[in-house]
């Protein structure tokens, strides 16, 4: 078709697709030509919108940038390509190959052949608009997806089993992952601390940050015995890295399980709620979020958690949280729910429950979500034996590493000193609990350090009992076999295993129970009795 | 806790003497090896572990007492052992180790038995 071997069709872009228009090409016999930019407020662009066929570029009267780029590029002849009322684009032709001018038949020609491309071009662009949209959609899913996976990996996999002590976590993350982090850090000298943080952001930004700042803690904690001054730590080494408008808010606790006292401070997070018999308290404590300036100092708060009382640690996720109608959960409503459960109430559980009832069904939860509390049992029921006159003279963890069943025998050896045990007798409790702890740390917990053995050491009038509980409940118990020195001495058998018989040899029984989950060795000793070592 | 142990090798009338000083655990491994090959070294017919500054010893110390006593009677050579504690003297027997090891309160004594079996 020769009349039109010097056109060029020019599409517009829509706004989002900036620049204003450009393309322009040439069927496929045609020569290149450059394009030609148009504003989309240039008033030409409103002129082609509204006319109806093929315009005269010489003849228009206009103040139009376009206009002038138009002519400078040697255009004669424009049909504007509409489509449902949406100009998309403009059919360009330069000076007839004749010279002449373009002919109605001509203009009939192209202003047909313009009424068939628009739609053509218009389904076009919707389509590629469509491929790009599910191309970005994938993307933000797939980094949903990253997030996800970091922020759970670096989440504890169950809570704490401490005697005497309820520790329950709950974590559940909005469908755009925010930042929020809790942990337990068993320490060596039997304590636990307890983190519950939330980094701003959402994604795999708060992800990052949110993984890097449980790595400071856990440093900063087993460095330092005290809460303020872990955090001060923490701050210093997230300052100089975290991004800039990122911080996190963190509450750092340690717990003494066997005397109930809870050391803590708060790096601008949620206060934690005790619940007592007597009410309900906010555990206060001032400090700056971490990572928003260096030199920051922390108070720090200390309470004893009594016998059936709990301690609630919260993000805002719940307290946050929206109905229908635009009314939060609120902290007041939080704080009486908490007041309101008796002791022995599993607290999270109600607490989500209500949660549900008050945002309603369906509704997408807008923040992550989480909750840890720590719950003393209540005399009553801390330990049934003590009903039948056996007392809990002490009750502790220690981190699975190795050395640290020299830190088991003290606590039981100092634990049990009221009980003015004869020398021979204390040695042979010693040496059974150094033994009992070892093979909990080694073959129950693997050394590892996140599964700390639990001991409980309890007297009645006649006996002591030492329980030790690692997290092998889930091997079978068999009796180990009787070291044979002679066949050791002569190679046939390894030097070692020694551990079972020195415990059996040191106290006067040893129980052995498991739950599946959780290992048990019980040592008991008589209180009188022969002593021969 | 630190864990200290250490154990170091001298010579009395012809007897090795290894003193042996603190903990006895997985940690005295390396020290108490090295002590027992220099303590052969020197070809003595008799080593004498003397436990007078042991503060602890545990089953991984046992085996280690084990495994010299299999060296040493490899080596032909005799092992005495003094300064037990009460409750160790004890382990020692419950393990059977003082059927093959002659246990004595002091230094001096164990240092005269084995001269004079010499």
């Amino acid at each position: 078709m020769s009349t039109i071997l010097r056109a060029v069709s020019q599409l517009f872009r829509r706004e989002q697709d900036a620049p204003s228009h450009v393309a322009a090409k040439a069927g496929s016999s045609l020569a290149l030509a450059d394009p030609v930019e148009i504003a989309p407020n240039d008033p030409l662009v409103a002129y082609f919108q509204s006319s109806v066929g093929a315009v005269d570029i010489d003849i228009l009267s206009l103040d139009s940038p376009g206009l002038q780029a138009l002519r400078g590029a040697g255009i004669k002849l424009v049909v504007p390509l509409v489509s449902q009322g949406e100009l998309i684009g403009l059919l360009n032709l330069g000076v007839r190959l004749s010279d002449q001018d373009y002919s109605s038949d001509d203009r009939r020609l192209l202003e047909n052949l313009a009424g068939h491309v628009a739609p053509a071009v218009q389904v076009a662009q919707l389509v590629r608009r469509q491929e790009a949209e599910a191309r970005r959609r994938e993307r933000f899913e797939q980094e949903l997806r990253v997030a996800q996976i970091i922020q759970q990996s670096f989440l504890p996999r169950e809570s704490p089993n401490l005697p005497g002590w309820r520790i329950a976590a709950h974590y559940g993350p909005a469908r755009e992952v925010g930042g929020d982090f809790y942990d337990f850090i068993p320490l060596d000298d039997g304590r636990l601390g307890l983190v519950i943080g939330d980094v701003t952001d959402k994604g795999v930004p708060a992800a990052l940050v949110m993984s890097a700042t449980r790595s400071i803690l856990r440093a900063a904690a087993r460095g330092s015995s005290s809460p303020g001054d872990v955090l001060r730590r923490a701050n210093e080494l997230l300052c100089p890295d975290i991004p800039r408008n990122m911080f996190a808010t963190c509450l750092f606790a340690v717990l003494d399980p066997f005397t109930g006292r809870l050391g803590y401070a708060n790096a601008g997070h949620n206060l934690p709620y005790m619940r007592t018999s007597s009410g309900v308290l906010e555990l206060r404590a001032t400090g700056m979020p971490l990572g928003l300036m260096p030199g920051m100092a922390y108070e720090e708060r200390e309470i004893v958690i009594g016998s059936g009382d709990s301690v609630l640690f919260h993000s805002d996720g719940l307290a946050e949280a929206h109905n229908g109608a635009g009314d939060m959960f609120g902290f007041p409503r939080l704080m009486g729910i908490v007041g309101g459960c008796a002791p022995g109430t599993d607290v999270i559980n109600v607490l989500m429950a209500e949660m549900t009832g008050f945002v309603g069904g369906g509704r997408e939860q807008e923040d992550d979500v989480t909750l840890v509390t720590l719950a003393r049992e209540a005399a009553a029921e801390t330990s049934s034996a003590r009903d039948v006159g056996n007392e809990v003279l002490a009750a502790f963890t220690v981190a699975s590493k190795p050395g640290n069943e020299r830190i088991a025998i003290d606590r039981v050896a100092a634990s049990v000193q009221p009980l003015d045990l004869s020398t021979g007798r204390l040695e042979r409790l010693k040496t059974a609990v150094g033994e009992a702890a070892m093979n909990a740390m080694e073959h129950g917990n693997h050394y590892q350090p996140e599964l700390p053995v639990s001991i409980r050491v309890r007297a009645s009038r006649t006996q002591v009992s030492v329980e030790v509980t690692d997290h092998g409940g889930d091997q079978e118990i068999q009796e180990p076999q009787a070291p044979d020195l002679d066949a050791k001495l002569a190679g046939e058998q390894s030097p070692r295993g020694w551990g079972f018989l020195l415990m059996k040899s040191m106290v006067d029984d040893v129980r052995r129970t498991s739950d599946g989950k959780l290992h048990t060795i019980e040592l008991v000793l008589h209180r009188g009795g022969d002593d021969d070592a | 806790m630190p864990e200290i142990f250490e154990a170091s090798v001298r010579h009395v009338d012809g007897v090795s003497v290894i003193d042996l000083k603190g903990e006895m655990n997985a940690v005295a491994e390396q020290a108490l090896t090295a002590a027992y090959h220099q303590a052969s070294r020197d070809s003595s017919k008799s080593v004498l572990l003397n436990f007078r500054e042991t503060t602890y010893i545990n089953s991984t110390g046992i085996a280690l007492i084990v495994a010299i006593l299999a060296q040493a009677r490899k080596m032909r050579q005799r092992v005495l052992v003094c300064g037990l504690g009460e409750h160790y003297r004890h382990i020692f027997q419950i393990t059977r180790l003082a059927d093959f090891m002659s246990l004595h309160d002091d230094e001096a004594s164990a240092v005269a038995e084995a001269t004079s079996a010499a």
